[in-house]
């Protein structure tokens, strides 16, 4: 009776954990689905936002400054009101978009390119490469990366070219880190010496054989990186040292409106809250990336 | 044996440790014939393994380094050729599989282009003949259901027919020596056997020698045709495996067999080997086994025991034992 009864009981929960199993799936797909779509509206307005809307960074409309959202100027209707010399904030915000995304883009691209390298070299080569590219990591973590951007861009000067590669130089560690970290692990594994058994050169079991298994985890890191990265491009040109003031970014819209913060709050707010948003939603992604295709969680 | 395919002669292999230098391998001889089954027997931590990653050249870097002896393969000498030479040899000439077939496929990559890409880039066969030349493989080790199975992943299958798996990839070069590194450890008895004879077979069919690594005296048999059992990195027995398995020569073979269970005597204690195998950090002087052996006596303490054929025996045993005639009388 008793063993029947328990026999039944554990049928139950086994059902009871695949339902939970599939439903914390779909979940999970849900989550990285929602933040997906919402990066893609971001980079969707990114794209085609100033193409509706012509901006003029130079030209300035003094009879329109400083109109709260929903007012209509000379230039029509400004859906999120206009700062200081009269320029429309919707429309550098749409600029500022694609600054963000580009600096995001490039720099994700440049640092990973350098990290995923170092940290493949580093983690299957060894000994004393090893050594000596992680002490390298090590000497970039013990500077302050914000300190040393502003370090760089105050001496290369601003654009967005030279903002992508002083931010790639400051993030690029963390790619190597995850790189290496994971190559480490995989690299003993006993399929990699069964490519070597037939044949593999070195270039072939990098390459082919290990890498596709830290593909997952850098993918990750990417995501998550790309907030940060979107932040200190806002924090740059915030502080003036990031893109030309020529080409509106979020931060530098943010800094015009701190002088107006009492009596026109939507210069600063509503750019603040698009950078917010789309770092929120990238650390998001990051979270429900990881939990999905952690190798800790993963039957290998 | 003059026409070896591969024959190793008195191997010796260094780990450097922090704890200092190990010697796995102290004088290891052995010779695999043409389409011969050799199994090479031993506990764990006696050699079997490092024998077969020298011979790989899969040996840990920069910590494992081979410091004496030869291994010479159908008359070229490993040892002295570089490296990118002998892994073209090996992959080509020399096929392997491992204990543990949950981790020897890569995880990320179908089965069918697992067993392709060899036959791609070794033979430099199109996709289309190699993925024909993949499936046929498949299905020779076993695989049911080929045509479908050989776009799934490995952890699709089961550790057997990962094993047979693991099997077609080190077929897929045609090889003339197949190094069984534990093949059947990480498996259960039933797939075991099944796998024992997939090995038999293959060999039949191929003509092809194996080197047949394992601490499962039952499981070796009914294939292998000759033995060679390590005991701290060096032989302690070697000859016909029959003739090992029914007149062992060595007291330490004679220990394993005893260990092993038997059928009839059910309910009857089983003989283990006293003590635990020697740390490979400090060997005992002398004879190594002298500090679990039944027979061992003042002399075996001091003098290190050559491999040599016992008096009156079969010419093709061989044990290192000072008293190996005695243990042979008794058994």
């Amino acid at each position: 009776m008793t063993t029947e009864t328990a026999g039944v009981d554990r049928e139950v929960t086994a059902a009871f954990d695949t339902v939970k199993r599939r439903s914390a799936n779909a979940a999970g797909r849900r989550r990285i689905v929602t933040c997906l779509v919402i990066v893609a509206c971001y980079v969707l307005v990114a794209l085609f936002g100033p193409m509706l809307r012509k901006y003029d960074p130079v030209q300035t409309f003094t009879q329109d400054r400083l109109m709260p959202p929903g007012s209509t100027t000379s230039q029509g209707l400004a859906l999120l009101g206009t700062d200081q010399v009269g320029q429309d904030i919707l429309s550098q915000m749409m600029l500022g978009a694609r600054v963000s995304i580009t600096v995001g883009a490039g720099t994700l691209l440049l640092a990973g390119l350098i990290g995923v390298t170092v940290g493949l070299v580093a983690g299957y080569r060894g000994g004393w490469v090893d050594a000596a590219l992680m002490r390298l990591a090590d000497i970039q973590l013990s500077f302050p990366s914000i300190l040393l951007a502003i370090l760089i861009a105050a001496v290369v000067g601003p654009s967005v070219v030279n903002v992508i590669v002083v931010l790639a130089i400051t993030n690029w560690v963390t790619f190597a880190r995850v790189t290496r970290g994971q190559v480490l692990t995989v690299k003993n594994r006993e399929y990699v010496d069964a490519a070597r058994t037939l044949g593999a050169g070195h270039l072939h079991l990098a390459l082919r054989t290990i890498f596709p298994s830290c593909v997952a985890p850098i993918l990750v890191v990417a995501t998550v990186e790309l907030g940060h990265v979107i932040l200190a491009e806002a924090s740059l040109s915030f502080l003036g040292l990031g893109v030309p003031t020529d080409v509106p970014s979020w931060g530098s819209t943010i800094a015009n409106g701190r002088d107006y913060l009492g009596d026109a709050w939507w210069i600063s707010t509503l750019p603040g809250i698009a950078l917010a948003a789309l770092v929120l939603t990238c650390g998001l992604l990051g979270d429900a990336m990881r939990d999905r295709y952690d190798p800790k969680l993963r039957s290998l | 044996m003059p026409d070896a395919l591969l024959s190793i002669e008195d191997l010796q292999v260094e780990f450097s440790t922090r704890d200092g230098l190990v010697r796995p391998l102290d004088g290891v001889t052995l010779e695999v014939g043409h389409g011969e089954t050799l199994a090479l027997l031993g506990e764990s931590g006696s050699g079997k393994s490092v024998t077969a990653q020298a011979v790989m050249g899969l040996l840990p870097q920069p910590a494992g380094k081979i410091v004496g002896g030869r291994i010479r393969f159908d008359d070229q000498e490993l040892t002295a050729l570089p490296p990118q030479q002998v892994r073209a040899l090996c992959g080509t000439r020399i096929g392997m599989i491992f204990q543990d077939p949950l981790s020897s496929l890569n995880p990320v990559f179908r089965v069918g282009d697992q067993v392709a890409e060899p036959l791609r880039r070794r033979l430099g066969l199109r996709r289309r003949e190699a993925n024909a030349r993949a499936l046929e493989l498949l299905h020779r080790v076993g695989i049911p259901d080929v045509e479908h199975r050989m776009h799934h992943y490995p952890h699709q299958f089961s550790g057997g027919q990962r094993q047979r798996i693991m099997i077609a990839m080190a077929l897929s070069l045609g090889p003339d020596l197949l190094i069984a590194d534990e093949p059947t450890t990480a498996l259960d008895v039933t797939v075991q056997a099944q796998i024992m004879n997939l090995l038999r077979d293959l060999q039949q069919e191929r003509d092809m020698a194996i080197l047949l690594i394992t601490h499962d005296l039952g499981v070796v048999a009914d294939v292998a045709s000759r033995a060679v059992v390590l005991y701290a990195g060096r032989v302690a027995e070697q000859g016909r495996i029959r003739d090992v398995y029914d007149h062992s020569a060595h007291p330490y073979t004679e220990g394993l067999l005893a260990s092993i269970p038997q059928q009839e005597e059910g309910g009857a204690r089983l003989t283990p080997i006293a003590g635990a195998p020697p740390n490979p950090l400090a060997f005992p002087q002398g004879c190594r086994f002298h500090p679990r052996c039944p027979y061992a006596q003042e002399r075996c303490r001091d003098e290190l025991p050559e491999l040599r054929r016992p008096v009156g025996w079969a010419p093709d045993q061989a044990a290192s034992c000072h008293f190996t005639e005695e243990v042979l009388s008794r058994g």
